[in-house]
């Protein structure tokens, strides 16, 4: 049974058909409005989420599914100690795929290998994201036409950001691609991601703390909200949360067709007032994150024999 | 130094030299009933140094375990005093329940039941990672 845990589950020809087949949903939504009547969609979320789970059930829905969920580890048997494997298996039971968020890293993984319906990872920890990367790429390819030659700047939390990884590992199996990331020194981008992507696959990247000298190079700026969840150590997250907010004056030094993107939600990172800027692309990559979940839906179901 | 052949068992050759004690720990053989012995810093022609063991029992000896510590060991099956088996041991594709992983944020952290499972990653410079969160072995 297929189901998508990690970005790389998914080749650059998938992902270019994803992305192709999202385009035809957002120019054609009427030929997609019946193709999953009848089919349930799960959303088991155990980790606080709006967009991402919102996204999966609206996505479901203007498919013509329906939705089951689960919103929170403490509604649900989770919280009398059933383990991922036993939820997944039950899930199996009711649902025709599985979306899931789960605090634990590896969460997703253990579901895809109990689960006889796909299971699309909606988050494990700081682990992965794919479904945020793929509305990433979506984004980028409709504001910039394509990934080849564009330099995009990473910044604030690069270290337990778990969508900087997915995207950086997305990016870089696409030729030409350079990276700037820009982060505190606490909050570096982890060695092993440099190591095992960037280095193994001799992509130019450079490492700053200074956003303002690198902005004028930047082709896409993908900003990053520090986590709180992510700290055993609230002395931590509280020095380190307002490392870098971004405002109009900062922009001023940009490129004028630069795109900033950020997962949201963001916190102060972004300042409203750069709402208005025509470069924030952060709601339209909500937006882009429904058709994209919509394609992957479609193809899972279709992959597994239910549509 | 000498120590007495060994009849029935597993000679661990070609050891690195330190090596021994982790893969004593590792291959559980506190819990043998059986003589093991383990000679440090022998003389090597190839190595300079190196650590040997033998084990003095007919007892199933995880090769993954061997390999993940020191792939350039080799495992010598002794029967009637004599060997008649030799295997050199290349670093395991996957290794089940040999090392823990250390992420507190990992599933494995909270749910005892599942395997510790890693893959090797890089094998340049043998490094292995937890198939669930990535963490280094």
């Amino acid at each position: 049974m297929r189901s998508v845990i990690d970005i790389l589950d998914l080749s650059t020809a998938e992902i270019d058909e994803l992305i192709e087949t999202a385009g035809d949903i957002i120019k054609n939504p009427a030929n997609y409005a019946e193709l999953c009547r009848g089919k349930k969609l799960a959303t088991l979320f155990f980790e606080p989420s709006t967009r991402t789970r919102l996204s999966f059930e609206a996505a479901m829905y203007e498919l013509g599914g329906n939705v089951l969920s689960v919103a929170g580890g403490n509604t649900s048997s989770a919280a009398k100690g059933e383990s991922v494997a036993d939820t997944v298996k039950t899930v199996s039971c009711y649902a025709d795929i599985i979306a899931m968020r789960h605090p634990k890293e590896g969460a997703a993984l253990v579901a895809a290998n109990n689960a006889s319906v796909p299971v699309i990872n909606g988050g494990d920890g700081g682990h992965c994201h794919p479904t945020q990367t793929l509305a990433d790429l979506l984004t980028i390819r409709r504001e910039k036409g394509g990934f080849s030659g564009l330099t995009v700047g990473l910044c604030g939390d690069l270290k337990f950001g778990r969508t900087v990884h997915s995207l950086i590992n997305a990016l870089s199996r696409y030729e030409n691609m350079r990276f700037v990331l820009i982060s505190p020194e606490e909050l570096k981008l982890p060695s092993y991601v440099k190591n095992d992507v960037l280095k193994r696959k001799n992509i130019p990247y450079e490492q700053t703390t200074d956003l303002l000298s690198v902005i004028p190079s930047l082709d896409v700026l993908y900003m990053t909200r520090v986590q709180r969840e992510r700290f055993f150590n609230e002395e931590d997250y509280l020095r380190l949360k307002d490392s870098y907010i971004l405002t109009p004056e900062k922009l001023k030094t940009a490129k004028e067709d630069m795109c900033v993107l950020h997962p949201l939600p963001r916190v102060n990172e972004i300042s409203v007032a750069v709402d208005d800027d025509p470069r924030a692309c952060y709601f339209k990559q909500v937006k882009n994150g429904k058709y994209m979940r919509m394609a992957l839906i479609l193809m899972l179901l279709k992959e597994a024999g239910t549509i | 130094m000498n120590i007495d052949s060994i009849q029935n068992g597993v000679v661990i050759d070609h050891i690195t030299a330190g090596n021994s004690m982790r893969l004593y720990d590792l291959l559980k053989l506190d819990q043998a009933d059986c003589p093991v012995a383990i000679i440090k810093n022998a003389v090597s022609r190839k190595m300079g140094k190196k650590d040997i063991m033998k084990i003095d029992a007919d007892i199933p000896v995880d090769l993954d375990v061997i390999g993940y510590v020191d792939p350039g060991a080799t495992v010598n099956v002794i029967r009637n005093g004599v060997r008649v088996e030799k295997k050199t041991i290349g670093m395991p594709e996957l290794l089940t329940d040999v090392i823990r992983c250390k992420n507190p944020r990992c599933i494995t952290a909270t749910e005892q039941e599942l395997h510790h499972v890693f893959r090797l990653t890089d094998r340049e410079r043998g490094v292995y990672r937890c198939v669930y969160c990535e963490t280094k072995g």
